[in-house]
Order: C-alpha cells, then structure tokens, then sequence
C-alpha cells in the first residue's frame, strides 16, 4: 500500500535576551553553575510574582513578522497547569488561545508554502540531570524566554522539514534574537508524524510525536524511521497508537515514551498575574521596522544587485554574517575594480573563513593573484623562439589541429620567467608566433 | 493613656517631641502581647529580639531630628499578616506546609515599611492560606475576638486585626480576597482598608487568588489608615499588576467633611437575611451619614446575588493553581499538610478548570464578573460612594460555622463584590451589638477613589468615636 506522509512541527526557540522571562536574572545559562542564575521569581518562592520581558515578546512578534503571521492586537499569557519537578509554579505561563502570532506561512525553495498555525511565548523550565537514583535540578534555565512556532501538518517528507527548519533556525539567526543552536538546546523540535491512505480525503486518526531530536540529520532519520515503522502497522490492517516516542540515536530508532490515552488537561486559564497585553498597529508596525533584510530578500537582491547566480546567491545568504562580508567586500572592491562575482567566487571556492579573514585582507589576496608584472617583449620573443625549436613535436601537433599542445608551450614559455607574468598575454604572442 | 494604646499620629507626636522613646514604645506592645497572645492567639511569631533592634534604631535616628519626615513610620510597631514575606523571619501561612519556611526575601511592602522606619513586631495569625472567614482555618489554632474570646475575631486576616484591637501593636497589614480584611475590621472594632485592586503591590504575599488580593491595613482610625496607605501604594516593577497612577497624599482630604455628597444604599445589601442588630446598626448609621449633611439614595446593584457564586469559582480556580507550588520538592512540607479548607479549594478549582466544565463555570464566573463590575460602574454614574453592612451577621461563636462551609462562605456575600469589581472599600466601626460584640459597615468608592472613603470614614468616625471604645481584656 503507498501512503501519504502527514508531518506537522513544534519548533521551540530560545530567545537570547539579557535577562528571562519574567525576573531579572540573566538567560545566558549555558555552562553555567547550576543555580547561580536564580530569584525567588524563576525560584518560584511564595509570594514571587511574574513581571513581563517586555523586549522578549517584541521579539516574538519578530519572528511572527518574519514568517509572514497575523499580529494579535489583543493578546494575554495563561497558565499551563501541570506537575513536573522542573516547574518550580506548578504551572508554565504560555499563551492558550490568543497567541501574539497567528497564520503565517514559510516558503520553501519548491514554492509550497508551509502554513504556521501560530508564534507564542512562553517560558523554559527548569533542567533535570538524573544521576544513579537521584535527580538534580538546575534552575539557571527556568523562565528563559522560548517562543514556540506550530505549523500545519503541510509537511509531506522529511526533506521540507528538514529545509523549513534551516530556514527557520537562519530567520531567527538573522532576527538576531536567538542562537538557534540545536546542540546546546536553544533550538528544540517535535515533529508530529502520521500516514494517510492514499483514497483518505481526512487527516488520519493518530500522530505520533517524536522528541528528543536534537540535530537536522536526526530529524530526517527518525522521520524516515517513523514512516517505516507506521507503514508496516498500517499494512497489517492496524492502526498506529497516538504516542509520545523518543529518537534514540544509538539504536537509530525512535522508542516508545508515553502513550497518550486523552488530550493532558493543562486547565488553561488567564495567567491573573499579568494584565493583557494590547498592540496599536503604531507599535506593531515599529516593531516591524526592526526587522531587517531577511535571507529570502537578501538572496533576490545579490542575484538582481550584484548578477550573481542563485546557487551563490544562497551560499553567501546562508548566514548574515557571510552575506555582510561579502557586501563590505564589494564595497571596498570597487575602488579597485575587483567586480562582485570574482569576490563572490574567492569566498565560496576558497570557503573563506569570513571570522578570520578580514575583508581588506580578502581584497589584498585578489589583488596580488591578479597582478603581474609587465614582460619584456623582447625577452619574451627570444625565450619563444627558443621554446619553439626546443619542442618541435608539440609545434608539429598544434599546426596539425592538435590546439591542446599550445597549452604545453605556454607552460615551457612562463617556466622561464621567475615573476608572474600575464599568461593570456604571453598565449597571444605566442599565437602569433605560430602562424 | 498607654503606650501601645496610641494611634500611628500620636505615637509620631509623641516620638517627634521625646515624650517617650521608640525602645519604650515597642517595649509596651511587646508586654502587652505576653500578656494576651496566650488566650488571644493573634501572632503565630513575635520577633521581639530584632523588633528591640529596630526600636533601638529607630530611637537614634529619632535623636538626630528630622528622620520622621523622611520616615513616617520611624520607631513604630507593626504587625504583618503571616502571609507577607519577612527576610530572615519565618513566614507560615498559618500552614503546616510552610511550618518552618524562612523567605530569602521581603515583600515589596514591608521593604515599604522598613524604609519608613516601621518597627516590625511579629507575625500575625490567620485562616491557613487566608482561606476562611472565622480565623478558624489556621493550623495554629484560631485566634479570638478580643471583645469576648468566645467568639471568633473574623476572617482571613483574624490576627492581623486582634493585635490591633487588643492593641498589640499600633497597627497590622492584611489581604482582602473576598472580605479577609474588612470582615475581621468590623467584629473588631477597628478600621479596615481594602484599597483598589493592584494599588499596592501583591509582590512577596503569599498569593491565595490573584486576580481578587488586595493588599491592605488595619489602624485604629481612618487618619491612620491614609496614613499608612500613604506608605504602600503605589506601582511596583514586580507587579505587573500594580497600577501606574501616581500616587497622591491620601491625607489631604480627610477633613473636607461629606456635606452635599451623594451616598448610595444598594438595596440588593439591605435584605431579610441581614441579621436584625446588624440592620438597627446600619440604620442609625445612615442617620448619621444624613446628619452630616450627605445626600442618601437607594441604588441597585442587579447582578449581586450572584456575587458569591461567581467568587467561589474564581477564587478556588486561583487557589488550585497558586497553591501547586507546594510539592514539597525544594520547600515546606509535602501537600498531605494540606489543611481541609486548602483540599476542598483546591479540588473546587480543579474541577471548575477541567476540559469540558470551564466553559460551564470558569467563563461563566468570568462574565458574571463583568456584569458586577458593570453594576458599580452603573452605580457611581449616580452616587459618590456606596455604604453597606461588613458582615449579613455579628460576630459568632468559635466552632459554630466550623462544619458548614457554605454558611461560612455567605459571610462574605457582601463583601465579595467590591473583590469582585476591583474597587476600594474601607471598613469602619459603627457601633455593638446588646451583648456587645461591634458591627462595621463599609464605604465602597469607585476605583481608585480612596482619598473619598477616607474622607466619608474619618466624618463619620468624627461624628461617632466608636474606635475610643477599647475590649475588655
């Protein structure tokens, strides 16, 4: 039986503001001292109320503006009941059914768009490292500022989620409002995978959620993996179970982790702590004007500006920082008529490193590998004629048809001369000479 | 006159011009609470040790001249409901979970109240999480009506307001979710304010319903009340919740007198369940309010009756969240310390937030919230303020409502309302019953309109000089 794949995703990004969600300490936590980064606020000690990072949820509605969504102009955090001992409240504040972002979309490079359901904001937890049979928990992480974005179930193979994630993780990478590192966990996604017959108009009954992905080249494999395994279910006539599973990455498979029976009731309410939040389209708009060249425009425009092919185009893109080097470079380069397709090709042929290598350093390298010094034409014809009679078969073959051998007499000619010389010109006269 | 027995304005005059000192001050409501915290129950911690500090402080300060300018409440004793975070000193929550909880930090008010110069004293009993209307909750054990230890002193906030009417400290902070400071005020004998939702900051209070606590005081007169309120109002960074109106001298007004003002009776208040001495009270009252020259008209607030209804799926909604910090994990005891009242909320709120009955109830509450609101908006279209009884009933005995929850629940159904629509409410002696237990009635303004209530309160305390009147310890 064939089937249709059925993929939808949760991304979560962890935004790298200065200090969390809701407290003042600092949200860089990364290989830091458990529980240094800590108050009562992200401690969630008696009596410790909330307070709003106002520029983290400028920042969420950045990245809901960069994926082309509906700003809400009236918008409230709730509360997200449940019991886990990495949440300090016993609840996470989130936004339920009024997210700052709704109904956006991604384009991939097929020109299909992938519908994002919303972008909202919520906080971290806390961190748990399970040791023998203990448990230590680690509260540096809890409340740092995560936006969530939910697409539709749009995704049809693990290749389009694969290329949406890219382009979502050099988004937020562009915005500048989140490390997007899926290593270090700032970047964590849970694709929904099931399968639909291929006579089925509706979605499938089932998905199974896969967590604990924590690199591009997993999430295809386990994608991949998941395909299988339900197809082989399906083709027993079975219908696969609604689950949680995890991706092993040793065993190469996703494992079973909780069953969902029913929906968790979370017991949603408006978070009472804080008041909702309301956006003129004045300050929607200024948030909107923050938002600088995103890599979609930015690749339209090398190709259009600089005449530089799709192909180099998305490579120079890829990160801001290349594409900001490139486009000093070019600067700098005109003085020196160095044209932006030769600087284009330097960096991606000799895969500059764009942190090490300053662009005036880069400009120098063209330079110097272009200049030559200007040959003494009498010399030259005297060291030609002597390459000429020295090589009498090769002038044979060329004057027979074989034009290839002129490339072995422009070697033996440039071989004499010690400095750098200009070899189009030396192939001219040598032409010449042969005629 | 003893020491302890002075309001916040003689006790500044008398510290101002070396009458006495702060130490000797604090000494005499620390002698006073040895001799009656062990029947009156009112404080569940006495720091008498750091207080003498304080005092001592406060009295040297107090030497170099002008420092009561600058600090208000310098060298005065203070009590704190035992909700309210204390640095360094135990914070119960009259719970058994949070039996030997030591905050790290202070709430933003009494950081308020440190920086004016406040002697803290101790902390004060209450219904365990400010859950009850009796006092009777706390797993301290219930703290009794200075005016007759038979009965209960009202609640949350029942220590908080013994301690001031027993004159254990010269003035205390409560919280007001549904009446827990108001109520206690009114069988008291003393002066209660529940000031406008989010005008003083809930940061560091151990929440109960967030959307519905107030932060307030009880004093001994309505001067005092602004006077304090003069302290802990205003915005705090903390509390997203506070609200960003400056802040004005809540004193300025006091003396202006009620001539000509338009005082609404909400006739949905005035009812047959009202108990017969509290209606006689209301109505002499009301007398006085005309004597005074105030205007008096009936007004109707149609949506009351569904007041507690509304409140009690709110308010438990609330608490089922607030309390599931208590896990027992990283603080505190593990949630079988839960009391019975705490349980029963927290299954309440539970169920009222479940997929398939919040519509049905949550929302629901949440509209009817809307409607109330809409009632007193209606109402201050017309009238000045609105002036009702505290309580349907006077003081009761200790025990007697105690296996009935619901009836305990009704206490507050006047109350509720102002929690309800977020508006100030100021509870003020008005007088005893036969057998002498006090009666209160409560002077409810729009929002934000505190500097007229103390205004009403302090013409119709002038008129009435009920608060002179002491409890028989």
């Amino acid at each position: 039986m064939s089937y249709k794949t059925i993929i939808g995703l949760e991304v979560h990004v962890e935004l790298k503001t200065k200090s969390k969600m809701f407290c003042g300490c600092s949200a860089d936590y990364f290989g830091q001292k458990p529980n240094t980064h800590t108050c009562p606020v992200c401690l969630g000690l008696p009596g410790a109320l909330p307070a709003p990072n106002k520029t983290a949820i400028d920042w969420c509605i950045m990245i809901g503006q960069a994926m082309n969504c509906q700003i809400a102009n009236f918008s409230k955090f709730d509360r997200k009941n449940y019991f886990y001992p990495d949440l300090p409240k016993g609840y996470q504040i989130s936004q339920y059914d009024q997210p700052f972002c709704e109904k956006g979309f991604i384009e991939l490079s097929t020109g299909k768009k992938i519908g994002i359901t919303r972008v909202h904001m919520e906080e971290d937890t806390a961190k748990l490292t399970h040791q023998g049979d203990y448990s230590l928990i680690d509260f540096n992480r809890s409340s740092v500022p995560l936006v969530e974005i939910v697409t539709e179930p749009d995704f049809n193979d693990a290749k389009e989620v694969v290329e949406y994630l890219k382009k979502l993780q050099q988004i937020v990478r562009y915005l500048g409002v989140s490390n997007a590192d899926m290593e270090e966990g700032n970047m964590r996604l849970e694709p929904n995978i099931s399968l639909q017959k291929e006579e089925e108009t509706s979605l499938p009954k089932y998905k199974v959620e896969v967590k604990n992905i924590n690199s591009f080249r997993f999430v295809e494999k386990a994608i991949e993996f998941e395909i299988k395994r339900q197809a082989e279910i399906l083709n027993e006539g079975k219908t696969p179970i609604q689950e949680t599973r995890g991706w092993n990455e040793i065993k190469n498979k996703t494992i079973s982790q909780r069953i969902k029976e029913e929906a968790n009731d979370y017991r949603y309410f408006p978070e009472p702590d804080i008041p909702p939040i309301r956006f003129t389209q004045d300050q929607i708009s200024k948030i909107k004007s923050q938002i600088k060249e995103l890599p979609d425009e930015k690749l339209k425009r090398f190709q259009k500006e600089f005449g530089l092919s799709a192909y180099d185009s998305e490579i120079l893109t890829r990160t801001i920082e290349t594409a900001k080097y490139f486009e000093e470079a070019v600067s700098a380069g005109k003085s020196h008529k160095i044209s932006p397709k030769q600087i284009a090709n330097v960096i991606i042929n000799k895969k500059i490193d764009v942190n090490v290598v300053l662009p005036a350093q880069l400009l120098q390298s063209i330079i110097s590998s272009s200049q030559t010094t200007s040959i003494d034409e009498g010399k030259l014809g005297e060291i030609i004629i002597q390459v000429l009679k020295e090589h009498q078969k090769a002038v044979s073959d060329y004057k027979s048809g074989k034009e290839t051998a002129i490339m072995f007499l422009l070697g033996q000619v440039m071989r004499q001369f010690k400095e750098k010389i200009d070899a189009n010109k030396v192939k001219a006269v040598l032409t010449a000479k042969l005629k | 006159m003893k020491l302890n027995e002075l309001t916040i304005r003689e006790a500044r005059e008398g510290l101002k011009n070396k009458k006495f000192s702060s130490v000797e001050l604090t000494k005499a409501c620390l002698e006073q609470i040895k001799k009656h915290n062990p029947s009156l129950n009112a404080f569940i911690t006495v720091t008498e040790k750091e207080a003498l500090e304080q005092a001592e402080k406060a009295n040297n300060l107090l030497l170099q001249g002008d420092a009561l300018e600058t600090m208000p409440l310098l060298g005065i004793p203070i009590a704190l409901k035992d909700l309210f975070s204390t640095k360094n000193i135990k914070t119960t929550a009259a719970s058994n979970v949070l039996k030997d909880y030591i905050p790290q930090y202070d709430s933003t008010v009494v950081g308020k109240l440190k920086n004016a110069g406040a002697v803290i004293i101790g902390k004060t009993n209450l219904d365990a999480w400010a859950h009850g209307s009796s006092g009777e909750n706390s797993d301290f054990g219930p703290a009794k009506n200075p005016w007759n230890k038979e009965y209960v002193p009202g609640g949350s906030s029942s220590g908080s307001a013994v301690s001031v009417a027993s004159d254990m400290c010269i003035a205390s902070t409560g919280t007001d979710t549904g009446g827990s400071i108001r109520l206690p005020a009114s069988f008291n004998n003393i002066v209660g304010l529940k000031p406008t939702y989010g005008r003083v900051s809930r940061y560091g209070i151990i929440a109960m319903a967030s959307s519905l606590d107030s932060i307030g005081h009880f004093t001994k007169t309505v001067e005092d009340s602004a006077l304090f309120f003069n302290i802990t109002a205003g915005q705090d960074k903390f509390d997203a919740t506070t609200l960003p109106n400056p802040t004005e001298n809540f004193t300025k007004s006091l003396n202006m007198g009620i001539k000509g003002l338009k005082i609404g009776i909400p006739k949905e208040y005035v009812t047959s369940d009202l108990d017969k001495e509290v209606k006689a009270k209301f109505e002499e009252a009301i007398k006085i309010f005309k004597g005074l020259g105030a205007e008096i008209v009936e007004v109707s607030l149609p949506h009351t009756e569904y007041g507690i209804a509304a409140y009690y799926i709110i308010q438990p909604s609330e608490v089922s969240s607030n309390l599931a910090r208590y896990d027992g994990i990283r603080f505190g005891d593990g949630r079988e310390a839960f009391g019975d009242e705490a349980k029963r909320r927290i299954m309440l709120g539970t169920f009222t937030l479940s997929s398939g009955y919040y519509d049905a109830y949550y929302k629901k509450a949440m509209a009817v919230r809307t409607l109330i609101k809409k009632d007193f908006d209606d109402a201050f279209r017309n009238v000045d303020a609105l002036i009702s009884p505290v309580c349907p009933t006077l003081p009761w005995k200790l025990g007697e409502k105690i296996n009935d929850p619901l009836k305990m629940y009704l206490s507050d159904a006047l109350t509720v309302t102002a929690n309800i629509a977020g508006i100030p409410s100021l509870s003020v002696p008005a007088g005893f019953s036969n057998n002498k237990l006090p009666v209160g009635i409560q002077i409810m303004g729009k929002q934000l309109s505190e500097n007229l209530l103390f205004q009403i309160g302090q013409a119709f305390e002038k008129a009435t000089n009920y608060y002179k009147q002491k409890p028989n310890l």
